[in-house]
């Protein structure tokens, strides 16, 4: 095996300074004169007749990563080929590292938020791309000034990719302390994998400790199947229920029952007052489903529940409905109701948002209070709740949110992008002379969304016609 | 380096002129028939010229179990490859045979094997269509990687040292990985009869340099290939299969 100094070159590759790295390859600070900024090179360690296990990661890592792009991920620079010089030179990440972090930990309450709203920003975007990581863990995460940044995809696995690495084993392969159930079951490509991880990491950071310790053997990977960890408020008393409720939500062992994907941990996480606190069961009679449980013999499989892979493609998670109830529940309004229904229809597990703009003159302006002494504000939340009423969604799918804005299309688009919505449903009204002077909501909400807009328009009847 | 490689044409012209048309589009360096060009299909006389001008042009082409049937006059098919093939006969001119009849069962080309169904004894038309098929077809070559059809499903078998292959089966127009580390067995599909339930035309184009396989798919106007196969009295089912892809 090749062993290397500092001031080496590796195809134009000036290696600085060796940092510090995991078993499977090394890591080197590096320079080129091609590339303004600084540089990572990896390079696995290759043994002859070493375990083959090592070059697929390395090849693994090299294939997703050159397919990754944004802030999320370090940026792809080059490889080299395993006939040759095998590395991978990537952007060097500058920030702090979570595993540092964590040694802080516990942390309060809105410094978890914080943080854990960074990695599920993270991960939904890795989602997108069709890449689970698999591998998350406290020494995976930089937190960066761009927001949190995935390093390592040794373990990861693109959908669109053969699995090398998946096929090779029935041992499973993560970190012990945050692997998913279905994952020590030898299932890779769920991203609710990664999800459960981030609700290790999030129970990590409130209570500080890990919630499964670090088991050697499979069967200790395997008791989280049957065994729940210590709720979070249990080791720390100051951890608001809302944010134990996230962290369970993320941890449930049929992933069926945890979040339907990282935006949505992302929006629990910003607006704790939307999330639904379940009433924890009595003590005895959480002692007998215990009971019970021992002597129902179940199938491993059968716990984890189905793989949610077939669901995220069904359509979007987040809908946000912008809806305009100034003038009451009108007849545009009732036609945005029955568009956003169609859009819900695509997919059982989403999520609404419903969205009205109360217009302020002034930016910081505070509600108006109107003669009965009741807060327009109020007044709207409750119309909106009204004109919400037909979808009949239970009130883990919906919330809603009353926006105070000088401008709404800004707001809505804000909202929008702050909270990774996938669809966003909004009124237009009919032109009118000012309306073509100021421009409308919906045409600029149209112009500036980073997703899908439908935008729901009265059709013109023949008499009123365009003239 | 860039190269095309189209299986299973079976006669049929729509379809072959469509991918023969995105091929040229995307380029290439080598161009590789990897047999049937005849049998079930209604246009016979094109695809062998075809084939033929394009051997010319310095295309490979090796033979398939349909080619050798009707150059060789054997038997042993399903009654509509047989009644096709009887059919077929009757078109074709003694210089179209003489150029099926002369085919190669194999060829090779640097580190890559050609033939139309595996290399496991080649002329005996074995389907490669599990892990151990492509095991036995691997481990009859010394080529790093196979490319076959016959079994008109496109599919990549990689093969890693020392464990048993895994199959995957590889997305319309996405590239996936030529491992570094293994070595492969590439069923590349089929140009005029897929059997895959996508009726589009499928061929694959490789990119040594880029490291990457890719199964093209064309759809071409199955239609009027029906309706020929129909008008020359051809079974029905033929026509059929193009329009749902099985």
């Amino acid at each position: 095996m090749q062993r290397f100094e500092a001031g080496a070159i590796i195809d134009g590759f000036e290696l600085v300074e060796r940092l510090a790295s995991g078993g499977m390859a090394s890591l080197w600070r590096a320079n080129s004169p091609r590339f303004d900024f600084p540089l990572v090179l990896k390079v696995p360690f290759l043994d002859p007749g070493g375990d083959v296990s090592v070059i697929l990661g390395f090849e693994a890592e090299e294939l997703i990563l050159r397919r990754l792009s944004g802030p999320h991920v370090p940026r792809f620079v080059a490889s080299g080929s395993l006939s040759e010089i095998p590395f991978i030179a990537m952007e060097f990440v500058a920030g702090t590292s979570l595993a540092q972090l964590m040694s802080n930990a516990p942390l309060p309450a809105d410094e978890v938020a914080r943080v854990g709203s960074e990695i599920a920003k993270a991960l939904a975007a890795l989602h997108r791309q069709k890449v689970v990581h698999l591998d998350l863990k406290p020494e995976n995460v930089i937190l960066a000034e761009r927001g949190a940044v995935l390093l390592d995809f040794g373990l990861a696995r693109h959908a669109e990719l053969p699995d090398l690495l998946g096929a090779e084993s029935s041992v499973p392969m993560g970190s012990a302390a945050y692997m998913a159930p279905e994952q020590v079951l030898g299932e890779r490509g769920d991203p609710a994998s990664d999800l459960f991880a981030l609700g290790c990491i999030l129970y990590q950071l409130a209570t500080g400790e890990e919630p499964y310790g670090r088991p050697a053997t499979f069967a200790g990977m395997k008791r989280r199947l049957y065994h729940a960890p210590r709720p979070p408020r249990d080791l720390n008393g100051a951890i608001p229920r809302w944010l134990e409720a996230i962290i369970l939500r993320c941890m449930e062992v049929d992933r069926s029952k945890r979040y339907v994907d990282a935006a949505h941990i992302l929006s629990d996480l910003r607006n704790p007052d939307q999330v639904v606190v379940a009433g924890h069961l009595p003590r005895s009679k959480e002692i007998w489903a215990t009971i019970r449980g021992l002597f129902r013999k179940t199938d491993d499989r059968s716990l984890v529940g189905k793989p949610t892979t077939s669901r995220l493609q069904s359509g979007p998670s987040i809908v946000l409905v912008a809806v305009d109830l100034a003038n009451g529940n009108d007849q545009l309004a009732k036609e945005v109701l029955s568009e956003t229904a169609r859009v819900l229809g695509s997919r059982q597990d989403s999520w609404l948002a419903c969205v009205t703009v109360l217009k302020t003159e002034i930016i910081g302006d505070t509600p108006t209070v109107d003669e009965s002494g009741r807060s327009e504000y109020l007044k709207r939340l409750v119309a909106l709740k009204d004109w919400s009423r037909p979808l009949h969604l239970p009130e883990d799918r919906i919330s809603y949110h009353v926006l105070e804005a000088v401008s709404p299309a800004d707001a809505i688009l804000n909202y929008a992008e702050h909270n990774d919505v996938g669809h966003i449903v909004v009124g237009a009204r009919a032109s009118s002379a000012i309306r073509r002077h100021l421009g409308s909501v919906s045409t600029k909400v149209v112009a500036q969304a980073l997703c899908s807009v439908s935008v729901v328009r009265l059709k013109v009847i023949e008499e009123q016609g365009r003239r | 380096m860039r190269i095309a490689i189209l299986s299973d044409i079976h006669s049929n012209r729509e379809a072959l002129d469509a991918v023969l048309e995105v091929v040229g589009e995307r380029g290439w360096d080598e161009l590789v028939l990897l047999g049937d060009l005849v049998g079930y299909g209604p246009d016979p006389v094109y695809a062998v010229e075809t084939a033929a001008d394009l051997v010319d042009q310095g295309a490979l082409c090796v033979m398939g179990n349909h080619d050798e049937a009707i150059a060789f006059n054997k038997g042993g098919m399903t009654e509509n490859a047989r009644i096709a093939a009887s059919w077929t006969r009757e078109r074709l001119t003694s210089a179209h045979v003489d150029f099926l009849a002369r085919l190669p069962v194999s060829l090779t080309s640097e580190d890559r094997q050609y033939v139309h169904a595996s290399a496991e004894r080649p002329g005996k038309w074995l389907y490669i269509r599990d892990v151990d098929s492509a095991e036995r077809c691997l481990s009859s070559s010394v080529a790093r990687f196979v490319f076959c059809g016959h079994t008109h499903i496109p599919a990549i078998y990689y093969a890693l040292p020392g464990r048993r292959p895994i199959c995957f089966q590889p997305l319309a127009n996405v590239a996936a990985p030529l491992s570094a580390v293994g070595r492969l067995v590439v069923n590349v599909g089929a140009v005029g009869q897929p059997r895959d339930g996508n009726p589009a035309a499928c061929f694959t184009l490789v990119d040594t340099q880029r490291h990457e396989v890719s199964m093209i798919r064309v759809p071409y106007a199955y239609e009027e290939t029906a309706r020929k196969i129909a008008d020359f009295g051809l079974p029905a089912w033929l026509g059929m299969r193009l329009k749902i892809g099985r």
